[in-house]
């Protein structure tokens, strides 16, 4: 049997990936820069990343749409119908991390009113693994890694543990002084918010597994029940 | 022969459904070759097909499908030069016993081809050919046979105001349930389809998957076809053959969405054929 390669097919399907790669970039780009507004009290910086969510919103109905077509149209099987399915999932969780992006600016001009009653190190810390986790989830989607994958799922463990403890010592600041309660409260949806971008990232991931294996796991430790604020 | 004694390898578990609610196994293959004088068409065959279910057989063209099809109601034993070995349990008989009527055998496992091949008869006279063949003469009793046949085969509401026409005269849609009709008629247990819709308009496609897919709860189906996208649609097991190999088969939900074989992935996905 000879070879056949389905051109126009394996251009749209590369077309698609090549989308939600720059999606991807684009929303974990956001989160860095909602980070960088709420470190350095920057409320210009967080109107920015406010005003440009649009453009996550589009590439969103545009990924969708392109993916819908490639169903339509060409009746994709196995990997590859596994692949676009897999697409149409983390379109979903990247639309819901710039949305995260836009919370996390929306409190950084929140709190660029008074100077921070102590440094920030957790929470930058907690966001470069929510968006490490954000880029490996990409990254293993268009590399097809599942080992790639794998590890992002094990890193939503330690997020899951530096945001417990966070909000532990958050609530123990705020137990020993109640004049940091706001503050205290607004950092805390913070770590929340980034907690959630981690939690998305492990939802591609799995999905990447999927793609790849044909098979669904909850790869990440099962979730435990833990404090968790509702904004 | 008792299943029993059906001593199962790995190559042999490879034509198994893993599901235990598959159901009854209607037709077992054992370790089926068959040679063309010296062209080995089928390499040691294992397979089982399921009561009331929907097989399909896929596979690139000279792949053996057909001939696999041929094999499970003796269709092959007309071709000179055809050696079979190996065993087709029907209920636990097997067909290639020399104490197996054929003809029987051809009334209980009916057969429609790819192009819709209606006698040069009245539309009455080809879905009565079978059941006069075998030995039924009232004209009362195969009045009813055929009307019952046409209601089953969805083409009664189209034909019943003219049944003495020359069945030529109807479309290849028609033409091909007809030949559905046909088969019915002898009461047959298992059916089998040799890409029955292939010079089908897309409609008339539909429609025949639609009737088939009304059939499995009283029958056995067996289709070769060349279109995934109606394997896809209307079988419940699909087999993948390749050079004349089974490759893979199993739940055609599980084919279709994380193939075991590569050879199985890379013929579905179109990237070879």
């Amino acid at each position: 049997m000879a070879t056949v390669v389905r051109k126009s097919f394996e251009e749209q399907l590369q077309e698609l990936q090549d989308d939600l790669l720059r999606m991807g970039r684009f929303v974990e780009g956001a989160v860095a820069k909602a980070m960088r507004a709420l470190v350095n009290q920057d409320v210009n910086l967080a109107n920015e990343v406010i005003q440009e969510d649009d453009i996550a919103d589009d590439l969103d109905v545009e990924i969708f749409t392109k993916a819908m077509k490639l169903l339509a149209l060409q009746q994709p099987m196995a990997r590859d119908l596994r692949i676009i399915g897999t697409a149409l999932k983390i379109v979903t969780d990247l639309e819901r991390i710039g949305d995260h992006a836009v919370d996390i600016a929306k409190l950084a001009r929140i709190l660029s009113k008074h100077k921070f009653f102590k440094p920030l190190v957790d929470i930058p810390r907690l966001a470069d693994m929510a968006l490490s986790m954000v880029h490996n989830s990409i990254q293993a989607y268009i590399n097809r890694d599942i080992e790639l994958a794998i590890q992002v799922c094990r890193e939503d463990d330690k997020v899951d543990d530096l945001y417990e403890s966070l909000f532990d010592e958050l609530v123990g600041y705020m137990e020993r002084d109640p004049s940091l309660v706001e503050q205290a409260t607004y950092l805390l949806f913070v770590a929340y918010f980034l907690e959630r971008v981690a939690d998305h990232a492990t939802n591609m991931a799995e999905f990447v597994f999927f793609a790849e294996t044909g098979r669904l796991e909850q790869l990440a430790r099962s979730h435990r029940s833990r404090p968790e604020p509702t904004p | 022969m008792s299943e029993l004694m059906v001593k199962p390898t790995i190559e042999r578990e490879k034509g198994r459904a893993i599901l235990g609610e598959a159901g009854t196994v209607k037709i077992r293959v054992v370790d089926l070759d068959l040679y063309y004088g010296n062209f080995h068409a089928l390499k040691n065959i294992n397979l089982d097909i399921y009561a009331n279910r929907i097989t399909a057989v896929i596979g690139p063209s000279g792949c053996g499908k057909s001939t696999f099809l041929r094999c499970l109601n003796r269709m092959n034993d007309l071709i000179d030069g055809v050696r079979v070995e190996g065993q087709v349990l029907l209920d636990g008989v097997n067909i290639y016993d020399s104490s197996v009527d054929v003809v029987t055998l051809r009334r209980r496992v009916g057969m429609v081809f790819q192009k819709p091949n209606p006698f040069p008869k009245s539309i009455f006279d080809n879905v009565a050919y079978g059941p006069r063949i075998h030995g039924i003469k009232d004209r009362r009793r195969l009045q009813e046979i055929v009307e019952r046949a046409l209601k089953d085969a969805s083409l009664w509401d189209e034909v019943k105001d003219r049944l003495y026409r020359s069945a030529l005269e109807l479309s290849g849609g028609q033409q091909q349930r007809l030949c559905i009709a046909r088969v019915l008629a002898v009461e047959p247990e298992v059916i089998l389809l040799d890409e029955p819709a292939s010079a089908l308009d897309p409609t008339a496609t539909l429609r025949l998957e639609d009737l088939l897919y009304e059939l499995k709860s009283r029958y056995t189906i067996v289709i070769v076809t060349h279109n995934m996208q109606q394997a896809a649609r209307i079988s419940d097991f699909t087999a993948f053959f390749l050079n004349g190999e089974l490759i893979e088969f199993g739940p055609t939900d599980k084919i279709f969405t994380r193939p075991d074989d590569p050879r199985t992935e890379a013929y579905i996905t179109g990237r070879f054929g």
